[in-house]
């Protein structure tokens, strides 16, 4: 076919062959860039709870198709799809423990129901049998600054709410010096224990909640590996692997002394 | 009266599939009724059947994430369905959009706007490139690309679970369509249709075009929201091959002349033969 273009045309249309796929090289990488961008924007919200037994927010975030098929099994409304405006990952679900707490139900409806598997029966299965207390869809920390049990009111809402009560969260009684008379009662969470349900942040009578659920990676520390409680004989089971082994770099030839008035080749030229 | 029924037969029963089936995915959500549970990304039938969009399944596969089962059941039962029946006719028999876009056409239309503007500026195949991307963004992020933006799951997650900023998506395609580009965002852009152009290519049910009856009047052309499709119009006595071809009939109920049906592809082929 080619051969009855004249070649002048030939050589024009290779130009405008290589123009055009240049152009929409281009446009492909302008396009992808700003998608990119914004779908960056949109997943990058950390400070959100989702249903129990939710994959880690990355894998979260691959697998869950929005389908909104938890929404419909809890019979609570606790959960929602972000909608464009909510500044969340679009169509994703999640909660609002002072709005709509989870109410922990021991069916746990909202997970069995999840087609693609966002939502893992496994992490909240103990012999077979779902278990909502291994649900962590966060961790509830107090603000004892506002938290009124601090000031030395007595208030133990957030205790009383509580659905696993005495293992997720305690109360502490401390003399409460200022009188002289009273005691405080303190509410403090164990976050081995406490699910992030929010029934607590639901129940909290301050007029902001004194007591507020977070994602765990963003309301946990973390110490490191390299402490090891010794009075812990499990934690301390750590060290049994441990070996003395010997470190050898091309320094570690020299001498100590070599190393000491090393001026690192600035004199040398 | 009969006779505007008649010229209408299709969009009616479009417009009566697009509306009962979010009907069905509404009263799933307020009052538990589960014939059709979920959305269009994923759903439920009568509570057994899994039904999920195949191309967000593609989507999350290029994410790299753990697949699971029903979903694939599911991805597989929609793909087989259009690709063997049904063709592109989830956009214009299911997707919520089509309402949309079809009113701007409407409009445009009647308005005479493709009187003005009459070449298109915009390649039919940004679709594909779309498409394409929307994969290679998933792979790089490790997230589903399309659906965090996609206006279609949008529109319809909107409907059933509350719109919030939906309706400005709904706004800017109306708007799109109706100023820019005509069949701007089903015709050029959603790569949703273009990944149905593409299982669809196989797909039975075809528009059957009958040379001898044709009077050239191009009713079809003008109201064809893919017209590149009905190239054969004048010429030939071919069904459409294109995948492109939403089946939405359109042009069947147009046709004065009974030169366009609805036609099983290789039935027709073989009844040709025999005749």
């Amino acid at each position: 076919m080619s051969n009855n273009i004249p070649k002048k045309d030939q050589k024009m249309n290779r130009r405008e062959f290589f123009l055009n796929s240049a152009r929409a090289v281009g446009l492909a990488a302008l396009g992808g860039l700003m998608w990119s961008a914004y779908v960056d924007e949109v997943t990058a919200s950390t400070l959100l709870l989702r249903p129990p037994a939710a994959l880690k927010e990355d894998d979260f975030l691959k697998t869950c198709i929005k389908c909104g098929m938890c929404v419909e099994a809890c019979p609570y409304d606790t959960l929602m799809l972000a909608k464009p405006g909510d500044n969340k990952p679009l169509g994703t679900p999640y909660f609002v423990p002072r709005e709509i707490p989870c109410y922990m139900c021991p069916d746990i409806p909202c997970v069995p129901v999840c087609p693609t598997g966002a939502l893992d029966e496994k992490l909240v299965t103990t012999n077979n049998k779902l278990d909502i207390k291994k649900a962590d869809m966060g961790v509830a920390v107090i603000d004892d600054n506002s938290c009124i049990a601090f000031w030395g009111i007595q208030c133990d809402a957030c205790y009383r709410a509580c659905p696993i009560l005495g293992e997720a969260i305690t109360v502490e009684y401390t003399k409460n010096e200022r009188t002289g008379k009273h005691a405080f009662l303190k509410p403090v969470v164990h976050a081995d224990a406490c699910t992030g349900c929010g029934l607590c942040e639901k129940a909290c009578v301050t007029e902001k909640a004194a007591i507020f659920v977070l994602p765990r990676e963003v309301a946990l520390g973390k110490a490191g590996d390299y402490y090891i409680k010794g009075w812990d004989k499990n934690d301390e089971k750590r060290l049994e692997k441990a070996t003395s082994k010997i470190t050898k770099t091309k320094l570690s030839e020299r001498k100590a002394v070599d190393s000491l008035n090393d001026l690192g080749g600035i004199l040398d030229d | 009266m009969i006779n505007l029924i008649k010229k209408n037969r299709f969009l009616l029963l479009r417009r009566v599939s697009q509306i009962s089936l979010m009907v069905l995915y509404i009263a799933a959500n307020i009052w538990g009724l589960n014939i059709l549970v979920g959305n269009l990304s994923s759903s439920k039938l009568f509570d057994v059947i899994p039904l999920s969009d195949p191309y967000a399944v593609l989507q999350m596969f290029a994410a790299g994430a753990l697949i699971a089962t029903d979903i694939i059941i599911g991805a597989v039962i929609i793909i087989l369905f259009y690709m063997f029946i049904g063709g592109r006719a989830f956009c214009s028999w299911v997707c919520p959009v089509n309402m949309i876009t079809d009113l701007s056409n409407y409009i445009r239309r009647k308005f005479e706007f493709n009187k003005i503007q009459k070449r298109q500026p915009a390649s039919r195949n940004i679709r594909y490139y779309v498409l394409a991307l929307s994969l290679i963004i998933s792979f790089f992020m490790g997230i589903t690309a399309f659906e965090f933006i996609s206006p279609v799951s949008m529109i319809h997650r909107g409907i059933i679970f509350g719109l919030g900023f939906g309706w400005a998506a709904i706004l800017i395609i109306f708007l799109f369509d109706l100023f820019v580009l005509k069949n701007g965002w089903c015709g050029h852009i959603c790569p949703i249709g273009g990944f149905y152009s593409l299982i669809g290519k196989f797909s039975f049910i075809r528009v059957h075009h009958n040379h001898e009856n044709c009077t050239a009047c191009m009713k079809c052309k003008e109201v064809c929201p893919e017209s590149q499709v009905l190239f054969m119009v004048t010429k030939d006595s071919i069904p459409v091959v294109s995948g492109e071809c939403t089946n939405c009939g359109r042009c069947v109920e147009v046709c004065d002349d009974e030169a366009l049906n609805f036609s099983i592809k290789n039935l027709k082929r073989k009844y040709n033969e025999i005749n």
